[in-house]
């Protein structure tokens, strides 16, 4: 079994920053992620608010951050799946299909994923109607009809965005109102290519080898319509990538794990930071705050407070 | 735009064709630089290096390329709407091609199956 001063689940913003703290004070850091690696970062195309870097692609700044971590001397294993883990004892031990690791402190900052609306026809037309990318797939939707799914400021901008290319654009909400800013809202009931669906759900997305319908139930009545559509974008949040941790660190109603200021969890020496974690705002800035204030303590619980050590 | 990654890029028709003559497997993803398309080339990156593949040569095609359109054009593309196609070459054909995203562990999946 390979050991480590600090074993990091997740090389998204939180981890990676996690893993340049602790590898720039000489520890053995090893981040294990269950994909490639960088993160929602790199699902999203453009950063215009992360500060010191302009604007940026997202894929960049995770890979500068990967860089940045791997030069200071960290480790970083992608496709990396957990089996199981311990993490009660002093010596924290995580299992993946790949091999065995342990630590003398656990990060878990193994963020999120784009939540899907989880109908089996869903997956059917991933990449033939649907899509979770306005800024990559729009243009083959030019003079089509769409939907967006979805009532938060994502959705409501890709909408706007989405206007440049469709000839109309139907925002599928299952509330009867927007979560997103005044401005978003404003942006998108002011075009006049979009139409709205309130307190309304996908119940299936029709066709043979393409999408060519959605049926949409009214929550109120139940009624369903069959509304004739080439493109669905679904855009509807995140989920957080905790289900390996169910049942071995404490998790809120929403799957979120829970943690302290000091990104501590409920276990010693374990501690979570990004999006994985619950908390309000998640932001590239927060997590990456959160890997800085976690990797720090985690100085803290091996060594003592003594900042010399730290 | 280029296609800022650590695979070999193709860039003319003639070059693919050559390239599928000669090697009996490879797998092209023609993309763009987005959030969909990066996750395939770091599993093609990733796949490549883990030494498990080495019969296979794997590379990239910036899509809005105009020599791309021989991918784009492919009748096992006719029905794709969502960044990157991605295509498995056997022997000079297309073996199998997808649509959008798809993860580290599928990607490995299709080459067991193709190749």
């Amino acid at each position: 079994m390979d050991s480590y001063d600090t074993l990091i689940i997740g090389a998204g913003p939180a981890g990676l920053t996690a893993g340049i703290y602790l590898s720039r004070a000489r520890q053995n850091v090893l981040i294990l992620d269950s994909g490639s690696g960088g993160g929602q970062v790199t699902l999203t195309h453009a950063v215009a608010n992360y500060p010191g870097t302009g604007e940026t692609f997202g894929y960049k700044l995770a890979s500068e951050m990967k860089k940045q971590a791997v030069g200071f001397g960290c480790k970083v294993l992608t496709n990396q799946k957990i089996r199981s883990m311990e993490l009660e004892a002093d010596k924290k031990i995580i299992r993946t299909e790949k091999g065995d690791y342990s630590g003398k402190t656990v990060i878990i900052a193994a963020g999120g994923r784009p939540r899907t609306l989880g109908i089996d026809s869903e997956k059917k037309f991933q990449g033939t109607g649907i899509s979770y990318c306005a800024t990559c797939d729009g243009d083959f939707f030019t003079d089509e009809d769409i939907i967006v799914v979805g009532g938060g400021n994502s959705a409501l901008e890709e909408a706007v965005s989405l206007t440049q290319y469709a000839k109309s654009v139907t925002i599928v909400h299952q509330f009867d109102h927007f979560q997103g800013y005044p401005h978003a809202i404003n942006a998108a009931e002011e075009n006049p290519k979009i139409t709205f669906m309130m307190e309304s759900l996908v119940d299936d997305f029709l066709g043979e080898e393409t999408l060519t319908a959605a049926r949409i139930r009214d929550k109120e009545s139940g009624e369903t319509t069959e509304l004739s559509i080439t493109g669905a974008f679904i855009l509807i949040g995140y989920v957080p990538g905790s289900e390996p941790f169910s049942g071995v660190i404490e998790l809120n109603g929403r799957g979120e794990i829970v943690t302290d200021e000091d990104m501590s969890t409920n276990l010693k020496g374990v501690f979570a930071a990004g999006d994985i974690r619950a908390k309000k705002f998640r932001q590239i800035t927060t997590a990456v705050s959160d890997g800085t204030i976690a990797a720090l303590n985690a100085m803290e619980f091996m060594y003592g407070a003594d900042p010399d050590k730290i | 735009m280029t296609l800022d990654t650590n695979l070999e890029h193709v860039t003319s028709a003639s070059e693919l064709d050559e390239l599928i003559k000669s090697n009996e497997n490879v797998m092209v993803c023609c993309g763009r630089m987005g959030p969909m398309c990066v996750p395939v080339y770091a599993a093609m990156e990733s796949l490549r290096d883990s030494g498990d593949y080495d019969s296979v040569v794997f590379k990239d095609m910036l899509f809005d390329h105009p020599e791309a359109a021989v991918i784009r054009s492919l009748p096992e593309c006719a029905t794709f709407r969502g960044l990157p196609f991605t295509i498995y070459y056997k022997n000079g054909k297309v073996a199998k091609a997808t649509s959008s995203i798809q993860d580290e562990d599928q990607v490995a999946s299709i080459l067991k199956e193709v190749y």
